[in-house]
């Protein structure tokens, strides 16, 4: 599957060469021109009929988030960075792969045996950790690894659920879910020229999305998301942010943007229409790519729509196959529709 | 001296979150009626109205934002309260005992839940307060996740002293539609942009800044005041006149832009105050980094209590903004 090999693919923000050649394996016969640009991005173009004027720009970010090799301690250890937002809680003990040669290495934990009561209730700050990669010595670890170097999770993708939701795990659903679709969505032919977009760096602040709305000066945005969905049994009945299997969310508001209200009833209609289920997504938390793209030059109609993924932004991720199709068919058939710019009264 | 209240009134009293600035847009649209050579509505909502000049003079900005702070809701329960997330700076302590209003109208005002002994007197948590519309179930709440609410208050006249709601910035879009009124001739093009979004970010304004690219950027928001009892420390008191900026949390004003609208003071014989503003930005702040850089400043209207349902400003700083700003762009600008 090909969500499985982009959920695999090494691609932390600032070192997103694998995904995108992955990415671009996958596109190249079905887009009538690509380009990488100088940050990163990998834009390409598919041709509208010729029936409207319009430039969309589709973006889905290649970036995921994960940790920086900082310095190699006398004893072979190293010490890391988060890139992009990462819980320490969810570090300790984890496995994971250093450099394009994935290099294997486990962030040390104290055995429980050994810890202290007050211990075992406080959190490990990350700058109290460090991988163990086996090496002995200074020495030997600056033969495997530099300063500088990133690391991922070590995750494998697999499927979890055969029916209901079809539910799969793996890593960096954020946003490889969102790449995924915008893959499928590409292969259609619109009204429109096509712009889709990969962009990089989002996870440190909506960096490659920046420069690409820039370049494109789009007359309609979309950024396609893996999003928060915190759905899990609470004592509160408060939003859950999206829920697995509801269908795609579609953002009112977030901390980066409010979306134009033409594309979100565009979205909304649509999916009422075709029977799609959809749901909106908690507004006031979150950001993505449409924050820097509906600000670029004179301002952009922005809308996201995302897949609901459980437990972004750690090692295993979760979402609901059923989802990640109906986002597709979401965004195909409103693209579809999207001549004129203005449907609010 | 003329009267604004009339004007104020109806500004203030107006619903226009971030986000949801039609109904206010329109609003203004109809009092600057006539007063522009050009109006228009960009891509973000932003309402710019150009008044071209006699020839020979500058680019001229000015800037007030549309929009005011607000709530989201991000929930409904099965009992029919609403669960909120703020719309720019909504302090817990100015939403008890409020009402908010949503744009069709329906009302609701803010419950906080039960609080354990020890954090009774701590101010609460915004995820601790819900919003109470009269529903008796889920299915009879007239709005819905993502529908938007303002405060809800009335214009209150007492003489110089004005209290209200958005005054944060109507009090800008009050000042601005006066100087077009007020401006009868000037050597410069003069974009009067009423601006979208500035409580969540100062996106209008990034975005118009750009499609203008002026020469010379002011923007009129409110500040803050030192003058009440056992305040934060700030050299800046309500009916002392205008407050010249000169510098916030955002931005130093450009100085030849503060000692324009100084001197511009100066020679008219108007009250004005320094403004030294240590939290809180305007929109001069995305105007002064758009493209290549454009001098900036901003004229404040002294304000108490900003972002609480009833901030009160002085009438007559309000109406000496505009006698300022007339002044200045009636005449020809040379920026040192």
């Amino acid at each position: 599957m090909l969500l499985g090999e982009l959920s695999e693919a090494f691609g932390v923000a600032g070192c997103e060469d694998e995904v995108r050649r992955v990415i671009i394996e996958a596109i190249k016969d079905h887009v009538d021109e690509y380009r990488v640009d100088s940050i990163g991005n990998l834009i390409a173009l598919k041709k509208g009929t010729g029936e409207s004027e319009l430039k969309v720009m589709v973006a889905a970010h290649m970036d995921e988030v994960g940790l920086m090799i900082t310095h190699i301690e006398k004893d072979g250890n190293l010490r890391f960075r988060p890139v992009g937002g990462i819980d320490d809680r969810i570090l300790l003990s984890k496995v994971v792969l250093i450099g394009k040669d994935r290099l294997p290495g486990v962030i040390g934990v104290k055995p429980t045996h050994l810890l202290k009561e007050e211990e075992s209730r406080q959190v490990v700050k990350v700058d109290q950790m460090a991988i163990d990669i086996g090496a002995s010595s200074q020495e030997e670890a600056e033969k495997a690894v530099k300063i500088g170097d990133y690391a991922i999770f070590a995750t494998t993708f697999c499927q979890l659920a055969e029916d209901g939701l079809r539910t799969v795990k793996g890593k960096a659903f954020d946003d490889r879910a969102g790449c995924a679709v915008l893959i499928e969505v590409l292969k259609e032919r619109y009204p429109f020229d096509l712009y889709p977009v990969f962009t990089v760096q989002e996870e440190v602040g909506l960096r490659g999305a920046r420069v690409a709305a820039y370049a494109i000066e789009p007359d309609v945005a979309f950024a396609l998301e893996g999003t928060i969905c915190d759905d899990m049994p609470k004592k509160k009945d408060v939003s859950p942010s999206t829920r697995l299997g509801a269908g795609p969310a579609i953002t009112i508001m977030d901390r980066s943007f409010i979306a134009d209200r033409d594309l979100v009833k565009l979205l909304v209609d649509t999916a009422e229409e075709l029977g799609i289920p959809y749901q909106f997504k908690q507004p006031g938390v979150g950001g993505t790519d449409a924050g820097a793209i509906h600000l670029a030059k004179e301002g952009v109609p922005s809308a996201t729509v995302a897949v609901p993924c459980r437990y972004i932004h750690s090692p295993a991720c979760m979402l609901s196959l059923e989802d990640l199709e109906n986002t597709v068919r979401l965004m195909k058939a409103a693209l579809g529709r999207l001549v004129t710019r203005r449907f609010v009264d | 001296m003329k009267d604004m209240k009339e004007l104020i009134k109806k500004l203030v009293e107006a619903y226009g979150p971030s986000g949801r600035e039609e109904q206010i847009r329109e609003m203004i649209k109809g009092e600057i009626e006539g007063l522009a050579d050009e109006v228009r509505v960009d891509t973000l909502g932003n309402l710019i109205a150009l008044k071209c000049g006699s020839g020979g003079g500058l680019k001229v900005m000015l800037a007030a934002h549309m929009d005011e702070i607000g709530v989201i809701v991000t929930h409904v329960d099965e009992k029919g309260f609403l669960r909120f997330a703020p719309i720019g700076g909504v302090r817990p302590l100015a939403l008890l005992g409020g009402r908010v209003v949503f744009a069709n109208g329906t009302v609701g005002t803010f419950g906080l839940e039960k609080r354990e002994p020890e954090n009774e007197n701590k101010v609460p948590d915004l995820d601790k307060l819900y919003l109470d519309v009269g529903a008796k179930d889920k299915a009879s709440v007239p709005v819905g996740v993502g529908d938007v609410a303002c405060f809800q208050r009335p214009f209150a006249d007492q003489g110089d002293r004005l209290l209200a709601k958005g005054f944060d910035d109507r009090i800008g879009c009050a000042v601005l539609i006066q100087v077009m009124r007020d401006l009868e001739s000037s050597p410069h093009d003069v974009y009067f942009v009423f601006s979208v979004q500035e409580e969540v970010g100062l996106r209008g304004a990034i975005t118009s800044t750009y499609g203008i690219q002026p020469d010379l950027g002011i923007s009129v928001d409110v500040t803050g005041t030192g003058d009440t009892p056992e305040a934060r420390t700030m050299a800046v008191s309500l009916g002392e006149g205008p407050a010249v900026k000169v510098k916030d949390g955002g931005m130093l004003a450009h100085p030849a832009v503060k000692d324009l609208l100084i001197e511009t003071a100066e020679e008219l014989g108007i009250p004005y105050q320094l403004e030294v503003l240590e939290r809180g930005t305007t929109d001069a702040m995305a105007m002064q980094v758009s493209r290549e850089g454009v001098p900036a400043g901003c004229l404040s209207i002294p304000c108490r209590y900003v972002h609480t349902p009833s901030e009160m400003v002085d009438h007559n700083d309000v109406l000496n903004a505009v006698k300022l700003l007339v002044a200045l762009l009636s005449k020809p600008i040379e920026l040192s």
